[in-house]
């Protein structure tokens, strides 16, 4: 019932500081297996009865973690995730706000050459409902089920999810990708994902002004497009040149305007909602036809 | 139009097609052309000429001899150092200042004067001169592009090169894309000697030229990882007449989640007056941006506020700001946030939107009754509070004066309707 993330993977958390170790524990009580924690000089410690180690290599040899979540601040998150690739974990999740934009290119670089996908940073995180959470989302609005959903925001993430909840619109995994100008799991990618997910029936792609990865899902969906999509934008009413909030959010020229992302989505005949609230029934629409 | 591309063209997803992708020739792909505008993206944190040329300078790239001067008497002096034909120009952080008058060839040092009295104090877009940067006037024999930007796409550096000097970028990619020859280094690489060449040689740029224009390619990617830039640019690069190359102009706009380690530049950095409340909001912690409409917009998480921004308009209305109190806001943030939103005299109405996660709609709810029971607002308020302790929340504002709608676009509709309504006595 996923991609990415179900209950058998098992996650070290990079960062144990007071965030780090809150979110552990409630990822705990959703049901994810935390198994280590990871802060240099820790090792041999334990944390709220986590243990905890002082690399990540040595965290995945001795309790076969496959996944991370990364909490560490943005001075020390590029060399986290780097760590965290070299121990060649198949899932990263960085929540870190604020990583220099050539750090990124860095180390989306070295990604490509690996087997590693990195989700974030600047984002919700991920979670497979009812089955695993890595990330900092609040689980009661999220319900297992067929919807697959990506976002670039977080809180409009939750919100959404609650709609869907409500309305009986359960998810196979929602993926939170952050809203930065590069990141690990571009909107295509994770589009691709769940278009290939056969446990998930319909796809919900939520995006914001900024970039051309709407677009480029959109054509990728309109070429190879196995299941129904329903499309939202924030930022409709965005001025150019002003970046809205996240990094990534910003019109600038003529690129990144909503108006190309709708039209894109119209153009592939995904139909795009104009306000979160209307996406529950398209998506309802979208299953039955 | 967007068409669906081949297969390989649109943007690899799985790992065995990255695997694939960068099996074959990672460099030739590296430097394919194509016809797309460049992805440029411009940030806060923007230099003046004169301090992205000293940048230059000390990475060896040829820059005009030059001094900056806030008097008509400093460029005076500057220009009789200088010697010869000077360029007296304005330094403000907006492009066509030349168009607006800010850019004047001045013969000698009285000239300078003249030149440099008529342009400080000068306003170009809204903003004041406060200083002029007297240089050498170049000899010009032809003018090119060089710039370094952020292919957020291709999630690369990109290097763009053009003898179409002089003109905005953007508007070259738009009448002559064929004109612009671009490259993407691999940032663990950098921009490689062959690269720099054959950008030139894909450019048109004479070969008598190559040499010394891909040794400034190489050097203004040097800097551009250096400084954490988002974008640098030497526009027009010029070609003398004695065939040297020299930087005619320069752009360089830095990263401002790089600041930590960029502490010279942020030194620099300098707040325009109509950016002072973004800044002060910075400082409060959260993320605020001017607009110009009369519903005051409050909200956790950019995505939200972005939507919510959408549903005033979708409703007939004009958001007056963005402003995200961001994830886990307590009351006193809460409270800074209304008060700055409030200190906006066009704003006629405010709306809160607040969907509870890390967030909690109690300490949400505090802050609104701490700032409404220090100051009553002049203005009318709605609140929508949903998710975590949303009810709480809303049992701490019963009976404070708030208007409270259970969905975002009620809400949106009712803050655009209580904005349209006349002023109450």
């Amino acid at each position: 019932m996923s991609v990415l993330l179900n209950r058998n993977t098992r996650v070290l958390v990079q960062g144990m500081g007071r965030e780090g170790r809150f979110h552990a524990g409630r990822m705990r009580e959703y049901g994810t297996q935390v198994v280590a924690g990871v802060s240099p000089g820790s090792g041999g410690t334990d944390r709220d009865g986590i243990r905890m180690y002082d690399t990540v290599a040595s965290a995945v040899d001795a309790t076969g973690a496959n996944a991370s979540l990364i909490f560490v601040p943005a001075f020390g998150a590029a060399d986290a995730i780097l760590e965290a690739i070299d121990a060649e974990l198949p899932l990263v999740v960085c929540i870190t706000e604020g990583i220099p934009v050539h750090d990124m290119l860095r180390i989306t670089a070295v990604l490509a050459e690996t087997t590693t996908t990195l989700i974030g940073p600047n984002c919700p995180g991920a979670i497979t409902p009812g089955e695993c959470k890595i990330g900092i989302m609040p689980a009661e609005n999220f319900s297992p089920g067929p919807v697959g959903f990506v976002s670039r925001s977080g809180t409009l993430t939750y919100e959404i999810a609650d709609l869907l909840s409500r309305a009986g619109l359960g998810q196979s995994t929602c993926l939170g990708i952050g809203g930065d100008p590069v990141i690990g799991l571009p909107t295509p990618d994770a589009v691709r994902l769940l278009n290939e997910d056969p446990t998930t029936d319909a796809i919900v792609i939520v995006g914001e002004i900024g970039g051309s990865a709407e677009e480029k899902a959109a054509e990728y969906m309109r070429a190879f497009g196995r299941k129904p999509a329903v499309a939202f934008i924030a930022g409709r009413s965005a001025p150019a040149g002003k970046r809205m909030g996240h990094a990534g959010a910003i019109v600038s020229g003529n690129q990144g305007t909503a108006e190309s992302k709708v039209r894109a989505f119209e153009e592939a005949e995904i139909p795009v909602a104009n306000a979160p609230s209307e996406i529950p029934g398209m998506v309802r629409k979208a299953l039955r036809s | 139009m967007l068409r669906p591309r081949a297969h390989e063209e649109v943007w690899p997803a799985t790992r065995s097609d990255r695997q694939r992708r960068d099996g074959t020739s990672a460099l030739r792909r590296t430097f394919r052309r194509d016809s797309e505008p460049p992805a440029s993206f411009g940030w806060p944190v923007k230099l003046h000429e004169h301090q992205a040329k000293l940048v230059l300078a000390r990475a060896g790239i040829p820059i005009p001899h030059g001094q900056v001067a806030t008097t008509p008497d400093e460029a005076a002096d500057a220009a009789r150092t200088i010697g010869g034909r000077v360029a007296v120009k304005a330094q403000v952080h907006v492009g066509g200042r030349g168009k607006a008058g800010g850019i004047k060839l001045a013969d000698d040092a009285e000239a300078a004067r003249s030149a440099a009295r008529a342009i400080l104090g000068m306003d170009i877009k809204g903003l004041r001169v406060e200083k002029v940067y007297v240089e050498r006037a170049a000899t010009v024999r032809s003018e090119l592009y060089l710039g370094v930007t952020i292919d957020r796409d291709r999630r690369r550096p990109v290097v763009m090169l053009s003898t179409v000097g002089g003109m905005d970028i953007e508007e070259v990619a738009a009448t002559h894309p064929e004109k612009i020859a671009r490259g993407w280094p691999d940032p663990r690489l950098g921009l490689l000697p062959f690269e720099a060449r054959r950008l030139c040689f894909e450019a048109g740029v004479p070969k008598a030229l190559v040499a010394a224009v891909a040794a400034v390619a190489e050097r203004l990617y040097g800097v551009f990882v250096n400084v954490d830039a988002d974008l640098l640019e030497i526009n027009p690069l010029f070609v003398q007449e004695d065939g040297s190359v020299v930087a005619g102009d320069a752009k360089l706009d830095v990263d401002d989640n790089a600041l930590y380690r960029q502490t010279e530049l942020a030194g620099w950095k300098e707040t325009l007056a109509d950016e002072q409340i973004e800044e002060r909001a910075r400082e409060l912690g959260f993320s605020f941006v001017q607009l110009d409409g009369d519903v005051g917009v409050i909200g956790n998480g950019a995505g939200l506020v972005m939507s919510t921004l959408d549903a005033v308009r979708d409703a007939g209305g004009r958001a007056a700001n963005f402003l995200d109190v961001g994830g886990g806001a307590k009351a006193a943030v809460v409270k800074a946030a209304l008060e700055i939103v409030l200190s906006n005299p066009r704003v006629k109405s405010v709306l809160i939107n607040i969907f509870g996660g890390i967030t909690r709609g109690d300490e949400v709810a505090r802050g609104i009754l701490e700032a409404i029971a220090e100051r009553p607002p002049r203005v009318p308020v709605v609140i929508r509070l949903s998710g975590t302790e949303a009810e709480a929340g809303r049992k701490i504002l019963v009976g404070a004066p708030l208007v409270s709608r259970e969905t975002m676009d009620e809400a949106a509709s009712e803050a655009v309707r209580l904005a349209k309504e006349p002023a109450r006595a």
